[in-house]
C-alpha cells in the first residue's frame, strides 16, 4: 500500500509521532542516566577543590591529574575539615555546602535576596587553606574555578574550568603551566583586594614576581583571560569580610 | 561475495580525496577553523562526526520513504539532534571524562553542513547499507583533512603534538628553540586554518587537474 507523503494530514500526523517518539526516548535516556551524571559531576566537585589545595595525583610537569574517582570522597573527608556557608554576616557549617549551585545563588542575588557563599577550609601537612569558588564568563560560555588562600591571602593552588572555551585558546586555562603560575601570587595589593589579573604586557612570561597581582596571559585568549580576571576580583571581594577576618594583620 | 563491491568500495575512498567533503566539496569549513587549534580536538571531533553521520544517514535511509518531504530539513535535523543528545547523556554517564573533551563539539556537530549535505544527498535516495558506507567516507575525509590541519597548527603554532613538546621547551630553551626557532601565534589563530585548508586544496588540485573547475 502506497502512502501518499505529500498530503497535509500526513505530514502533520508523522510530526507528532516523530515528536513523540524522540521526545520519549530522550527522556527515558536522561532520567535513566541522571543519577549517574550528576554522582559525576559531585566527584568531580571533589577533585577539583582537592586540586585547588595541591592533593592530587600531579607526576611530571606536564599534565593535570586529580585523585581518582575511587578514592575522592575518603580524601575529601580527610582533607575538608570545614564547609561554610556565608550568608551576609551569617556564618554556619555545612557538610554539603560544596553542592551549593553559585549560578543560581548569583540569579538569586541579583533579585535582590543575600546569596550563599560557600567555603571550604583544608587542612594539609599543618596549613590551613581557604578555598574560594569562583564563576565567570569566558569568551563562549561560564568558567569556573576554586581558589586557595593561606591566611596572608596568598594563593596555593588554584583549579579552573570552563564550559566551551576555544580549544587550544582559551581553553588552555585548565592546563597546568597556566594553572601553577597563579601559586604564591597575593590577591591583595596593600589593602586592596585587587585579585590577579591575567596580564599581556606585564614582561614577567616566567611569572618570576609574585608581588605584581599579574599572571602572564594565554596567547589568542584576550576574552577568556579578561573574563578570568574579572571573575577572580569579584569573587575575593565578595568575600571580603570573612577574608579580612582570617587575615594575619601585620 | 566480496564483502564490499566496486561501488561501495568508491563509496568510502572518493571522499577521502576527488570528492573530500572539505576541499572539493567546501562544506564543514566553520568547525575545520573552530576546532583545530589542537590534534586531540580534531581527531575526537573528526571520531565523534564519523559516529553521528554514520549512524545519522542509516536511520534517515530507513526512513527515506515514509518522510513527508514538506519538513524532511526538520526530520532530519531532529535525527542528528536526537543522537548528539544520546551520545552525550551516554558519555557524561559512563565516560565523564571523555564527555567533557567533547562537550564543546556537541553543539557543532548538530550545524555541521557535512551531515545535512549528506542526508539530504545521499541517505535520502539510497538504502541503508550504502548509506552508511557514504557516511563513514564522507567523515573520513572530513575528519582526514581535520587531523592534517590540527597537525600543522598544533606543530608550528604551539610546539606540540597531542600535548607532547615535540620540539623541546620554549621556555627553558631546549630542542629546536636553543637555536632561536619561535612557536608562530598565528597558527593558533582561525584565520589560519582557512589559509592551510587553502594550500591543502591547492596541492590537491594541482596533483589532479581534473579537479580544477573552468570558467
Amino acid at each position: 500500500m502506497a502512502v501518499n507523503t505529500d498530503k497535509n494530514s500526513y505530514t502533520v500526523i508523522f510530526a507528532a509521532v516523530m515528536v513523540v517518539i524522540v521526545g520519549s526516548l530522550l527522556a527515558f535516556f536522561a532520567s535513566s542516566l541522571s543519577e549517574k551524571i550528576q554522582e559525576n559531576e559531585r566527584l568531580e566537585k571533589q577533585q577539583n577543590i582537592l586540586y585547588a589545595m595541591g592533593v592530587n595525583e600531579n607526576e611530571d610537569e606536564g599534565s593535570v591529574n586529580f585523585v581518582s574517582t575511587d578514592k575522592v570522597a575518603g580524601e575529601f573527608e580527610k582533607y575538608i575539615t570545614e564547609q561554610l556557608v556565608i550568608e551576609g554576616d551569617k556564618i554556619t557549617k555545612d557538610d554539603n555546602a560544596y553542592l551549593i549551585d553559585l549560578k543560581k545563588q548569583e540569579t538569586e542575588a541579583k533579585a535582590g535576596k543575600t546569596r550563599k557563599l560557600p567555603l571550604f577550609i583544608g587542612e594539609k601537612d599543618g596549613s590551613k587553606y581557604y578555598i574560594i569558588p569562583m564563576r565567570g564568563k569566558g569568551l563562549w560560555d561560564a568558567i569556573w574555578g576554586f581558589v586557595a588562600l593561606d591566611n596572608n591571602l596568598v594563593v596555593k593552588g588554584v583549579y579552573f574550568d570552563h564550559k566551551g572555551e576555544t580549544p587550544g585558546l582559551g581553553a588552555n586555562i585548565k592546563q597546568r603551566y597556566f594553572m601553577d603560575d597563579f601559586t604564591g601570587e597575593s590577591i591583595l595589593n596593600g589593602t586592596e583586594y585587587a585579585g590577579i589579573a591575567v596580564a599581556k604586557g606585564n614582561n614577567d612570561p616566567t611569572n618570576e614576581i609574585k608581588d605584581d597581582n599579574e599572571v602572564d596571559a594565554l596567547a589568542g585568549a584576550t576574552i577568556t583571560g579578561n573574563g578570568l580576571s574579572a571573575m577572580i576580583k569579584e569573587s575575593v571581594n565578595l568575600y571580603k569580610s570573612y577574608l579580612e577576618s582570617i587575615r594575619v594583620k601585620n | 561475495m566480496a564483502l564490499l563491491s566496486k561501488k561501495d568500495t568508491s563509496l568510502i575512498l572518493d571522499p577521502l580525496a576527488d570528492n573530500n567533503p572539505i576541499t572539493i566539496q567546501v562544506l564543514g569549513i566553520c568547525s575545520a577553523l573552530a576546532i583545530t587549534a589542537e590534534l586531540k580536538a580534531s581527531i575526537v571531533m573528526a571520531l565523534s562526526v564519523m559516529f553521528v553521520l554514520g549512524m545519522g544517514n542509516v536511520v534517515i535511509s530507513l526512513m527515506r520513504n515514509i518522510i513527508p518531504s514538506k519538513i524532511r530539513i526538520i526530520v532530519q535535523l531532529v535525527v542528528v539532534a536526537a543522537l548528539v543528545i544520546m551520545v552525550d547523556q551516554v558519555l557524561k554517564a559512563f565516560a565523564y571524562e571523555l564527555s567533557k573533551t567533547l562537550s564543546v563539539f556537541v553543539g557543532l556537530i548538530i550545524t555541521n553542513c557535512i551531515i545535512m549535505g549528506r542526508f539530504e544527498a545521499f541517505a535520502l535516495a539510497n538504502g541503508p547499507w550504502r548509506s552508511f558506507l557514504d557516511g563513514i567516507g564522507n567523515s573520513a575525509g572530513y575528519g582526514l583533512i581535520l587531523i592534517i590541519i590540527g597537525f600543522f597548527r598544533e606543530l608550528l603554532g604551539s610546539g606540540t603534538l597531542l600535548g607532547f613538546k615535540v620540539l623541546g621547551d620554549p621556555i627553558e630553551k631546549t630542542g629546536l628553540y636553543a637555536i632561536g626557532y619561535e612557536n608562530n601565534g598565528f597558527m593558533l589563530l582561525s584565520p589560519m586554518a582557512l589559509i592551510v585548508v587553502g594550500l591543502i586544496i591547492w596541492v590537491q588540485r594541482s596533483r589532479n587537474k581534473a579537479l580544477i573547475e573552468e570558467n
